[in-house]
This record gives structure tokens, C-alpha cells and sequence, in this order.
């Protein structure tokens, strides 16, 4: 961790800018992009500070940087990044891409995954990223150069799709189960914090029309009319707090969401295992066939039924030659599927090896990382109780002087 | 000493009640600039009776007073709202000329209210209670015979069918029949007093709806808090270290929605019922005010009648001087009750807006508590194996 990019380099994502530009298919289109700020964190001699390098990205060259890493590292958690659109958004926030709004904290989530890479000890050493953080120009086209897309397992994309895996590494199962377990739960509190912070902004929204009707009130009383104008401005206060309480409140649903995101990464890594275990076993079964059908052609005993045994019944024997030609052709594909399989096999062991070593780094990341949430969501509530007694308690002094 | 009403008649004091268990039963009220209390009533111990005809519930009414009217320093009798709402036709009847306290709302629409269940029937003590101390504090009304009888009488039946053939001693006021006669303009005290009441009546009734729609946007707000706690619960289930966090989060969350439940239950018992009987009093107010108006414009009438015929000065009927009497004495009763009413609405709204604070504050303050004692748990290290 020593060795960690992070550790060597101040990365920020410091501005974000509207563009417009041309697409792909030479249409107008705008979007947003993103400064990416690194200084080299060297020991600073008698105060001075290393030069700044910036570039600008947008999100789709987030995107193929992320799914450059995840294909590259299948056996790594990657960071995910923030959404790509706006999701369990309550009345007042908007679901436009283009608000400042989310532009802001996207920002924000953009520059925490580009932390979370370069502090990460496997993946902070990747070439593509570090030009990603350096190199302007032709970055996109060297990732392309690098093939990786080839190297994509699209049955990873099928979410859905099942594999007959008969002896898959129990802990992995385990861990998918529980990957998907957490992608509901943190959805669904998901959704009914922002139903919660809805409701919870009409609460103090009325509040404010107190403070409208005590002053009029106010108007038409003598010894009252003091006491009632001022608690009606402590009221106003209150309806206007809300809006600074619930936009902290969204860093923390920021948080959630990054997990609800990392619990996808995580479950790519178990079916990664879950394909490559079904690889194997399917090379270990065609393996097994191919040495039987071997057999039976060396010793001529048909034990398992197949097509050829049958015309070849039906419509006469083969030559010897074409027996021994088989037979050798044969030889060669069990060889090399020998091969094959001793590759995989190891592959499978070293897969599964690293793939848990970078498990428990995240589970002690993610433990860490959810409670340091839970506890600054806690200090927002205390906050937000801390603010309510002060107004009532001025708006109470007030009303004690009527 | 010599006790008196306002209006001069004295009040005889002579009564076996010594003055050391009048100083013992003595409790000092800002209310009364000084004055000693000698009257004291109470409504409790709400109590169900089944009957074959119908259901309903009665009320204890307890009074200790030191008063040579009554004949006994304690009375305990039960009484219901039927009995309020007599009491107080009787009081509006017998003193038109001052302002008569208001009952709690007669009519409940059934199904919508539970008319028997602990809240509404404790609201509607505290109405009555109030209803009650309101006319025990009025130098006039207190004294009224009406008033004595519902206190003390076992059988207010058997009073209530006897009509109005009692006379009191205090001198019984003149009914006040005024037919038709239109008034030309308010006096400008008394247009003032109207306006204000308009205004006054309008804001209470913008402030009911508002804190009615504030208990409404705070219950819908509970429901989705009662969905997110368990949430955090669920998620716990899943976790090892992550286990006790959520857990208290989850509970955390659970103790303010038990605090928002109260919060909302508070307002809806206390606070709201308050603004309508102010609103109702404004009301019956506004009416003792066209009354009023209705005695001036028959004494103006008179008065014109009298000058249209141009009879001799000597000649002028006592009936003149009678109207000109009533005209007057409203005038001036309305006006102490004016102030008096303004002063104890000024406290009564002190009492419960400050009561409304107060409430908020207390909810914060439980919320805060649940909160804070949370954090260690947050930060507590799991324990090395």
C-alpha cells in the first residue's frame, strides 16, 4: 500500500464544464467535462510545491477506463463509478444530467473513484490509468490498441443467465448471494430515504406559513403584536433550513450508492469464478468423452452410444486407416486438452486465490468505509435536532413576551 | 372586607366560613390584580353510562368555595355535556350583556371521531374545565343563580324544568327583546372591537389550517420513517461487523417515530381544540356585539319618536330613561369584559403557543437523545479474535 499511487501523487477532479461538441454520428450534442488535476507529492523542500498537470475527461472515457480495469483485473472489486444518471431523486432534486446539481456531485464521485484506484495496490500500477491521469491526446485510442475488448467475457454481461457449475468455491457462492442480498436492501433504503426527505421538506415547508399569518396577526394586537412578529420570523428560519440539511443529507446517500454500485463489482468477481469453474468443468467432461471415444476406437467395444457407432454399424466399419487416423487425431486433441486443463486448473487456483485476497481487502474497506457513513449520518441528525431546539427555543422566548 | 361587583352591588360576606380557612383555601392568581380567590370548580373523572335509550358520559364537577351563597363549602356533582350546553344557554339568556365563555363543538360527526375514545373524551374535559373556571373568574357571571344550581343542585332535571321561575338575588336583568330596529352607525370603539374580532376570527382560522396540515404532512412523514428504520434492521441481518451499527440505526430511528407519534398526538389534543373554542368565542362575541347594537338603535328610535312628536320635556317616559339605562349599561359591561377578555386571551395564547414550542422542543430533544447515545455504539472497535 506503500507503493500506491495515491500515495506518490495528489489527484483532483477540481472543475466541471459544459460543452458542446460533435458525436459519433456527427450530431450536436452537449455534455459535461471533468478537470483532472495531478501534482506529483514530492518531499517539499523549503515550501515548494510541485507543477500542477490537468486534462479534461467526460464520463464515457470514465466508463472505458472502467471497463478497460474490469476486464484487464476480473479478479479485482473495481470502483464503480457515480451514476450515470440521476436515480432515487425525491421532488425537489432534479433528474437532469445537466443540473449543477449533479454535475457538482458527480464531480465529487468522479474524483473519489480515481482516489479509490490509485490507492488500490494492484490496480494504482496499471499503465492505461496512470495515462489516463497524464496523457491528453490518444489516450483512447491506446486503450483500444491494448485488445481488451476481445478479452471481454460476455457472459458476464448476461446477469441472468445460469451455468450448470457442480463444485464452485463455496465461499464464492456464498458471497454472490449475499452481493445480490445487499443490492436489494441498500435499493430499497434507498428509495425510501428520498420518500423520507420528501416528506420530511413538506414538514418545514408549512412551517413557513406561520410566519406570514403571525405577522398579520401581529397587526391588529398591541402587547401581543412584538412577541408574535418575531417568533413569525423564527419560523421562517426553520422552513428555510431544511434545504442545507437535505442537500448534506444526499453526500450520505452518495455513500450508500457507491456500495449499492461496488456489491455489482463484487458480484462480477464470483461469476467470474462461476464461469471459469464451469470452463473447466466443461473441459474436464469433453476431455473425459474425447479419452473414452479413444478408447472404444482402440479396443473396439462400443460402451457409449453415439451416432457414429450406430451408422458405422448400420453402413459398415471403417478401415483400420481410419481407425488409426482417428485414434491419432485423437491423441493429440486429449494432449492438448491435458494441457488445457492443467492450465485451467491453475488458473482457477491462482483466480481464486487473489480473487479472495482482494475480497477481504474490500470487506475490511467496505466495513470501514459504511460506518464512518452511518456515524457522519448520525451527526447529521444530531445537527439537525441541535438546530430545531434553537428555533424553538427562540420562537418560545418569544411567544413568552407576548 | 368588603367585596364588591363592579357595578356597586355589595356581597354579603357574613358567612360561617371563618377567615382562616378562607386564608387556608387562599391561592394567589396574577389573573385577579390581587383579588382572593373564594370559588373554586374542577371538571374530572370522566365516566361512561351504559342506558338502554343511550350511551354517554358524565363528568365530575367539584367546587370549594367560601362564599355565603352556597350553603356548603364542598360540592361534588356529575353532570354532562347536555348540562354544559344548558348552563351556558341559561348564562347567555340571564347576562346578555357580557361575553359568555364557549363550549367545545356539541356535535361530533360519528365515524369520524370516536365520541368515546380516551383522547376525545380528556380534550373535551379540559373544554369543559376551562368553560368552567372562565365564568368562576367573571365577577358577574360567577354570581349567577344559574350558575350556583349546576354547581350544587343533585337533581338538575328537576331545576331545569322549573324554567325561569326563580328569581335571584342579585336582581334579575332585564330581558332583553329588541325587535327590528336598525343601527345607524357603531360607535367607533365598538366598530373597532368588530373589525378586530374579523381579523382575529380570520387568522385563528388561517392558523388551524395550518397546523392541521402540519399534523398531516408529520403523519405522512411517519409512515415512510416506520418503513426506512426496519430497512436498516434487514440490512444488519446481512452483516457481521456491520451487524450492531445497523441494528442501532434501526432502533434509532424507531424512538422518533415514537416521538413524532407524540408530537402529532399533543397538537391535535391540545393545541388544535384551543384555537376553535377562540374561534367560537370570537363568534358569540361578535353577536352580544349586534345585540348591543340592537339596544342603541331602539333607545335612538325612541329618541326620534319622542322628537318627531315635540311633546313637552316633563312628559318624557320613563321608558326613554329605561332604554337610555340599557343602552349604557351594556356599553359598559361590554367594555370590562372586552378588557378582561383581551387579557386573558393574550395569557391564553401565551400559554399555548409557548405549550407549542415547548412540544417541538421536547421532540427534538428526544430525537437528540436517541441520536447522541448511538455514536459510541458507531465507533465501538470490534473486538480482535
Amino acid at each position: 500500500m506503500d507503493d500506491c499511487l495515491a500515495k506518490k501523487m495528489e489527484i483532483t477532479v477540481s472543475e466541471a464544464e459544459k460543452r458542446t461538441g460533435r458525436n459519433a454520428m456527427n450530431m450536436q450534442e452537449t455534455y459535461t467535462a471533468y478537470l483532472i488535476e495531478t501534482r506529483a507529492v514530492e518531499a517539499q523542500s523549503e515550501g515548494q510545491c510541485a507543477p500542477v498537470d490537468s486534462l479534461w475527461r467526460r464520463y464515457s472515457e470514465f466508463e472505458l477506463l472502467r471497463n478497460y480495469l474490469s476486464v484487464t483485473y476480473p479478479h479485482i472489486v473495481v470502483p464503480p463509478l457515480p451514476e450515470k444518471r440521476a436515480d432515487f431523486v425525491w421532488h425537489k432534486l432534479s433528474a437532469d444530467n445537466m443540473d449543477p446539481d449533479f454535475v457538482e456531485r458527480r464531480r465529487i464521485g468522479l474524483e473519489n473513484f480515481l482516489l479509490r484506484v490509485a490507492s488500490h495496490p494492484v490496480l494504482c500500477q496499471d499503465k492505461i490509468f496512470y495515462s489516463f491521469l497524464t496523457q491528453e491526446g490518444g489516450w483512447k485510442e491506446m486503450v483500444n490498441e491494448t485488445g481488451f475488448q476481445l478479452k471481454a467475457d460476455s457472459r458476464l454481461k448476461a446477469l441472468n443467465a445460469t451455468f450448470r457449475v457442480k463444485n464452485p468455491d463455496k465461499r464464492f457462492t456464498e458471497l454472490k448471494h449475499y452481493s445480490d442480498e445487499l443490492q436489494s436492501v441498500i435499493s430499497h433504503l434507498l428509495r425510501v430515504r428520498a420518500r423520507v426527505a420528501d416528506r420530511l421538506y413538506g414538514v418545514y415547508k408549512v412551517h413557513g406559513n406561520y410566519g406570514r399569518v403571525f405577522s398579520e396577526w401581529s397587526a391588529i394586537e398591541k402587547e401581543m403584536g412584538d412577541g408574535l412578529q418575531s417568533a413569525g420570523h423564527h419560523m421562517d428560519v426553520y422552513a428555510a433550513s431544511i434545504d442545507d440539511i437535505l442537500e448534506e443529507e444526499e453526500h450520505y446517500a452518495d455513500q450508500l450508492k457507491e456500495y449499492l454500485f461496488y456489491a455489482e463489482a463484487l458480484r462480477a468477481v464470483c461469476r467470474k469464478h462461476e464461469l471459469m469453474q464451469y470452463d473447466l468443468e466443461m473441459a474436464a467432461q469433453d476431455l473425459t468423452s474425447k479419452k473414452q471415444q479413444c478408447e472404444e476406437l482402440a479396443t473396439g467395444t462400443v460402451r457409449t452410444f453415439s451416432l457414429k457407432g450406430m451408422t458405422s454399424k448400420l453402413f459398415g466399419q471403417e478401415t483400420p486407416e481410419q481407425r488409426e487416423a482417428k485414434i491419432k487425431i485423437l491423441e493429440e486433441q486429449i494432449q492438448e486438452g491435458e494441457e488445457q486443463l492443467k492450465t485451467k486448473n491453475l488458473e482457477g487456483r491462482d483466480f481464486v486465490k487473489s480473487a479472495w485476497a482482494d475480497i477481504e481487502r474490500f470487506k475490511e474497506q467496505k466495513n470501514h468505509d459504511l460506518k464512518e457513513a452511518l456515524i457522519s449520518y448520525a451527526v447529521m441528525q444530531i445537527s439537525m435536532c441541535k438546530k430545531g431546539i434553537q428555533v424553538w427555543t427562540n420562537a418560545k422566548e418569544c411567544f413568552s413576551k407576548m | 372586607q368588603d367585596l364588591s361587583l363592579p357595578n356597586g352591588t355589595p356581597v354579603d360576606t357574613s358567612s360561617p366560613a371563618s377567615s382562616s380557612s378562607l386564608l387556608n383555601r387562599l391561592q394567589l392568581d396574577d389573573d385577579l390584580d390581587g383579588e382572593t380567590r373564594d370559588l373554586f370548580v374542577t371538571v374530572d373523572d370522566p365516566k361512561k353510562h351504559v342506558c338502554t335509550m343511550e350511551t354517554y358520559i358524565t363528568y365530575r364537577v367539584t367546587t370549594k368555595t367560601t362564599r355565603a351563597e352556597f350553603d356548603l363549602p364542598e360540592y361534588s356533582v356529575r353532570r354532562r355535556y347536555q348540562d354544559f350546553d344548558w348552563l351556558r344557554n341559561k348564562l347567555e339568556e340571564s347576562q346578555p350583556t357580557h361575553l359568555i365563555p364557549p363550549l367545545p363543538e356539541k356535535f361530533v360527526v360519528k365515524g369520524v371521531v370516536d365520541r368515546f375514545s380516551e383522547e376525545f373524551v380528556e380534550t373535551r374535559r379540559k373544554a369543559l374545565d376551562k368553560f368552567l373556571k372562565r365564568i368562576t373568574d367573571h365577577p358577574v357571571l360567577s354570581f349567577n343563580e344559574h350558575f350556583s344550581v349546576f354547581l350544587t343542585a343533585k337533581d338538575l332535571n328537576a331545576y331545569k324544568k322549573q324554567g325561569m321561575a326563580l328569581l335571584s338575588k342579585m336582581g334579575e336583568s332585564v330581558k332583553y327583546v329588541t325587535g327590528g330596529y336598525k343601527l345607524r352607525s357603531r360607535p367607533l370603539e365598538f366598530a373597532a372591537i368588530g373589525e378586530y374580532l374579523d381579523t382575529f376570527s380570520l387568522k385563528l382560522g388561517t392558523i388551524d389550517r395550518i397546523a392541521q396540515r402540519i399534523i398531516k404532512e408529520q403523519l405522512e412523514y411517519l409512515v415512510e420513517l416506520r418503513e426506512y428504520g426496519p430497512v436498516y434492521s434487514t440490512w444488519g441481518g446481512l452483516e457481521v461487523e456491520l451487524s450492531e451499527p445497523l441494528e442501532g440505526v434501526s432502533a434509532c430511528v424507531g424512538n422518533c417515530c415514537t416521538a413524532l407519534e407524540e408530537l402529532s398526538e399533543d397538537m391535535t389534543e391540545d393545541f388544535l381544540p384551543v384555537l376553535r373554542e377562540y374561534i367560537l368565542y370570537s363568534e358569540s362575541m361578535k353577536n352580544v356585539l349586534k345585540k348591543r347594537d340592537q339596544v342603541q338603535a331602539e333607545y335612538e328610535a325612541k329618541l326620534e319618536a319622542v322628537a318627531l312628536k315635540k311633546e313637552d320635556r316633563p312628559k318624557v317616559p320613563t321608558d326613554i330613561e329605561k332604554c337610555q339605562d340599557r343602552v349604557e349599561c351594556f356599553n359598559a359591561d361590554l367594555k370590562a369584559d372586552m378588557e378582561r377578555w383581551q387579557n386573558n386571551k393574550r395569557q391564553d395564547f401565551r400559554q399555548l403557543l409557548m405549550g407549542m414550542a415547548d412540544k417541538n422542543i421536547q421532540y427534538y430533544e428526544k430525537c437528540l437523545t436517541a441520536w447522541e447515545s448511538i455514536i459510541p455504539l458507531l465507533q465501538d472497535k470490534p473486538e480482535t479474535k
